[in-house]
């Protein structure tokens, strides 16, 4: 045996990896929870996006002016200032596919909660919180395990967007780089949020409903799928204090080249002090809920 | 064993140090049930402590606040020196616990379950692998260790929340009904091993168990909790005590109240005759025997027949927790509702 070693030390670096890896190994070694992830980007983009063409509404012979006769050309070329002047790209599709990021992200970023509620069940929580590792320790390393699935999708959906047709005249490395930091962005703040819903309750069914109940008004009440500018004007105040219209906006402006709801710069600080709120609260809160 | 059985008759040092000091610790849940009601006790470096009582007494609600898992209602406890309230990191760095319910991953294997928990403990990569392995071939689930524990027995998964417990080779180690329901070879391994631990780096083990011939047999001291409150403390020869002393029985070929009263003067009890059987109430059984037998052959009477009997820690048990009626109407109201079922 090796000498005495009563009195342990802890590592938050260790301490956030070992949860960290712990939980990512849960989810790729399901082979079919790593396929379901990875398909539904394919199956949202495929269907929702080609199903619903905006730029299909605009393009010639899908409308004229009766009594008037117009120029396929003059049609055309009304079509896309529509289209333009609406979403800031060629076609919905690229709006929608950017917007998507930051819908998959949210998607992902809830299940933080719900995984915590399943540990406590499951009694590895409640080994957990009897080791050194502090309660910040715990819930970060379940957001981070978030963000990672997470973008993960959103990368799957990004590739399946370039792939069925998605605006590629501004596509950079930087661009795609930054994008993924705006996500990330997201998905801590996002991840943080549900965590909070879940520090003390072994209620799952309560968990999945807060989980659908926040997440789809999240999204309808953003600009991801529709820009705010059409929205009535208390919508808009809704979509401009929400973190999702900002990931979304980030992302079209450097993938997109869109012109922005604010500036670039705005959407980042924005997105990190959400990050860096929700994440510090739910340090706060672990302290003193986090428990059996 | 031997080293034990002479350990229980020592009085506590003086210089033993307090590892574990529970002062005033109350909880109570919701507005009325109070799971522990002001309790105040020590536990001594190097001991190995039983917390036992009825279901529902209070046995794991105690566990669990003084592992921080749960927050007292008022009091506190000190343990190592730190206070489980203001210093709950402290506290776990020093203790390791293993919980009534089993904790393991079921999609981890058992070896991935234990390395986790030893990377918690921030035991070094390289030793803890080593570590891992040996300990996994403890509690003998070396060839089951890179299966899901998903696919384990009962048994097997009690085995190995065990060694996880035993993993980071704490200072005082929790252990909430370790033993249930495994059988008697690995109960006797893991005793030993809890043994060794105390004898080489002197852990202090806070146990609480429902078999009391295993408690007699491995604690230094025993504290019993019915309601809430702690309602005796001490050796378990000091619990036993509580339903008297050992019992000697012994039959002679003649009747005599000269033997009835020699003897009751000799031990300094009262000894009850029924024709030629005698029987006396005794501090130590073993030790009075050949004393007696010699005391009675000195005056010329032959015996032919001696029988000694100790009282257990069951029957010191019952008779403090008073429980033993209690449960039978229960159970019995149970199985009148039962029978109500199906007619």
């Amino acid at each position: 045996m090796a000498e005495e070693r009563t009195v342990t030390k802890s590592n938050p670096f260790q301490g956030t990896w070992t949860l960290f890896d712990k939980d990512i190994k849960g989810w790729y070694k399901s082979y079919a929870s790593l396929f379901i992830a990875l398909v539904q980007p394919i199956v949202w983009l495929a269907l929702y996006g080609k199903a619903i063409d905006y730029t299909a509404i605009f393009s010639s012979g899908s409308f004229n002016i009766p009594g008037v006769n117009l120029s396929k050309q003059v049609l055309d070329s009304l079509g896309s200032q529509f289209i333009m002047s609406t979403f800031g790209t060629s076609d919905y599709f690229s709006f929608l596919t950017t917007g998507m990021l930051a819908f998959i992200v949210l998607f992902g970023a809830v299940f933080s909660g719900i995984n915590l509620v399943f540990e406590r069940r499951g009694g590895f929580l409640s080994k957990v919180i009897t080791t050194p590792v502090s309660r910040s320790v715990i819930v970060t390393s379940k957001v981070l395990s978030a963000v990672a699935k997470s973008l993960v999708q959103a990368a799957m959906l990004l590739i399946v967007g370039i792939v069925l047709g998605m605006q590629l005249s501004h596509l950079s490395v930087p661009g795609i780089v930054e994008t993924f930091a705006a996500l990330s962005l997201l998905a801590i703040g996002m991840a943080s949020a549900f965590m909070m819903t879940a520090l003390r309750t072994t209620n799952w069914q309560l968990q999945l409903a807060i989980m659908n109940f926040i997440s789809l008004p999240l999204l309808f009440a953003s600009n991801a799928l529709f820009p705010i500018k059409f929205m009535p004007l208390w919508m808009q105040y809704i979509a401009r204090a929400n973190p999702m219209s900002y990931a979304a906006d980030a992302a079209r402006q450097l993938l997109l080249g869109s012109p922005g709801m604010v500036s670039l710069q705005l959407d980042f600080a924005f997105l990190f002090a959400f990050a860096l709120a929700f994440l510090l609260i739910g340090w706060v809160l672990s302290q003193r809920f986090l428990s059996r | 064993m031997e080293r034990i059985g002479s350990k229980l008759e020592q009085p506590l040092k003086l210089d033993q140090k307090a590892v574990i000091e529970v002062i005033h610790l109350s909880k109570t849940f919701g507005q009325k049930i109070k799971a522990v009601d002001d309790v105040s006790f020590s536990v001594y470096e190097g001991e190995i402590f039983g917390f036992l009582g009825p279901n529902g007494a209070g046995k794991t609600t105690t566990i669990n606040m003084l592992t921080t898992q749960i927050v007292p209602s008022s009091g506190s406890a000190l343990i190592a020196g730190y206070d489980i309230r203001k210093r709950p990191n402290e506290v776990r760095k020093r203790i390791s616990v293993v919980l009534q319910n089993n904790t393991a991953d079921e999609e981890l294997t058992g070896r991935e379950n234990a390395q986790v928990i030893a990377n918690l403990y921030g035991v070094p990569r390289a030793e803890s692998s080593r570590l891992v392995e040996g300990i996994l071939n403890l509690v003998e689930l070396g060839d089951a260790a890179d299966r899901l524990v998903r696919g384990y027995s009962g048994g097997m998964r009690r085995r190995l929340e065990i060694a996880i417990g035993l993993i980071s080779r704490p200072k005082i180690l929790f252990l909430d009904e370790p033993t249930l329901g495994l059988d008697t070879q690995t109960r006797e391994a893991i005793w030993a091993y809890v043994k060794t631990l105390r004898d080489k780096y002197s852990t202090t083990v806070f146990l609480t168990t429902h078999l009391m011939e295993e408690a007699d047999r491995i604690c230094d001291r025993i504290a019993i909790i019915d309601r809430g409150k702690i309602v005796k403390i001490g050796t378990p020869a000091e619990i036993k005590r509580v339903v008297g002393n050992d019992v000697i029985e012994f039959t002679l070929d003649s009747e005599s109240d000269e033997v009835t009263r020699a003897v009751a003067e000799y031990v300094g009890a009262k000894v009850e005759r029924t024709g030629e059987d005698y029987r006396v109430k005794v501090d130590k059984g073993e030790e009075a025997i050949p004393s007696i037998i010699e005391l009675l052959a000195s005056k010329g009477y032959l015996v032919k027949k001696v029988s000694l009997s100790k009282p257990s820690l069951s029957e010191a048990y019952l008779e403090l927790t008073g429980r033993a009626f209690r449960e039978a109407d229960q159970e019995a109201v149970q199985t009148a509702r039962m029978i109500s079922l199906f007619s």
